[in-house]
């Protein structure tokens, strides 16, 4: 095979490359979102037809499920760079989990509340101890552990390593939010989409559903390269790059990416 | 276009999700953003103390970089 894979991620690693490809890759990444987000938001609203039981109360399920997988999927990148940035001690890795935790946090935020609106209307009730809605609301108080711990430390690398060892403990609520409609049998319903075997919706609904997930994904790469070039400006401060730049300089060099 | 907002009656709830939708993501994308600015500004000014801060036939390396 050929070595420039490792060698561009390799040279990804540097703080002032990363800097400047994930300023390339955030217009794109946020455009395409939003361009998406918009093409999912006409086919769920506009041209998906009313649930023959829940009426037009299921459409939240357009922004409800992408944020819910958006909520674990995080979680899980969080995860693996946790782990490469302690076990390698990679900078950027640690900034890239550090800085994933208040997205996941966001999308598990809004998650619970859209959740709640749709279970008004559906259930009757904002909110039930239900095994799912428990599990995912330990999962937001999970992030904020996170985000609480690495802020609580004066040393930022300190307060990254400290938080990192918590991802990798917390990593077992995800299974636990993922299968606990299987495991208990309560009010939320079981998986609608399922990547073995048909899934439980009709495909003017799943379309506009799969779309927002890409959104949603797109969303999330740019929103964590616009966090981590906050963050590399700040922990990076005293290097020259930063300097040029906070100046009005060149670009930091070191090669295209 | 009425019969669209109400949403068969659940339009309240429909709505006020999408809301929460939208305003959460808008917050994530622009505190970022003023985030990048707020630090660069601050590194300017450090810059700029530190310029204030050396006399004339000082070494440089007489001052901490952080």
């Amino acid at each position: 095979m050929a070595n420039w894979v490792p060698l561009w991620l390799h040279r990804l690693g540097s703080p002032p490359i990363f800097y400047r490809f994930a300023g390339a890759v955030y217009p794109w990444a946020l455009g395409l979102a939003i361009l998406l987000g918009g093409i999912a938001l006409y086919g769920g609203l506009f041209v998906a037809p009313a649930d023959y039981q829940q009426g037009d109360a299921y459409r939240i399920i357009f922004i409800h499920v992408p944020s819910a997988w958006m909520s674990l999927f995080i979680y899980g990148v969080m995860t693996l760079a946790a782990f490469i940035g302690l076990v390698w001690r990679i900078k950027l890795a640690e900034t890239v989990a550090m800085e994933s935790a208040p997205i996941g946090a966001a999308f598990t935020a809004i998650t619970l509340a859209t959740g709640s609106l749709w279970g008004k209307p559906m259930w009757g009730t904002w909110w039930t101890w239900d095994a799912r809605l428990t599990s995912e609301l330990v999962l937001l108080f999970i992030y904020l552990g996170i985000i609480g711990l690495y802020h609580s430390f004066e040393d930022r690398r300190q307060g990254a390593r400290a938080a990192a060892f918590l991802v990798l403990v917390g990593a077992v609520n995800v299974p636990i939010v993922h299968f606990s409609v299987n495991w208990w049998n309560t009010l939320h319903q079981g998986a609608t989409i399922r990547l073995l075997g048909p899934s439980h919706i009709d495909a003017s609904m799943l379309w506009p559903l799969l779309t927002m997930m890409g959104a949603t994904k797109l969303y999330y790469i740019a929103s964590l390269f616009s966090r981590v070039r906050a963050d590399l400006i700040a922990s990076e401060g005293g290097k020259a790059w930063v300097r040029e730049l906070a100046l009005g300089g060149p670009a930091p060099k070191g090669g295209k990416a | 276009m009425s019969a669209f907002f109400a949403m068969g009656g659940y339009g309240p709830y429909i709505w006020t999700a999408f809301a929460v939708f939208f305003i959460v993501l808008l917050i994530d994308t622009l505190a970022p953003l003023a985030r990048r600015r707020r630090n660069l500004r601050d590194i300017r000014a450090r810059i700029a103390r530190q310029e204030n801060r050396r006399r004339p036939g000082t070494p440089a390396s007489n001052e901490s970089n952080a």
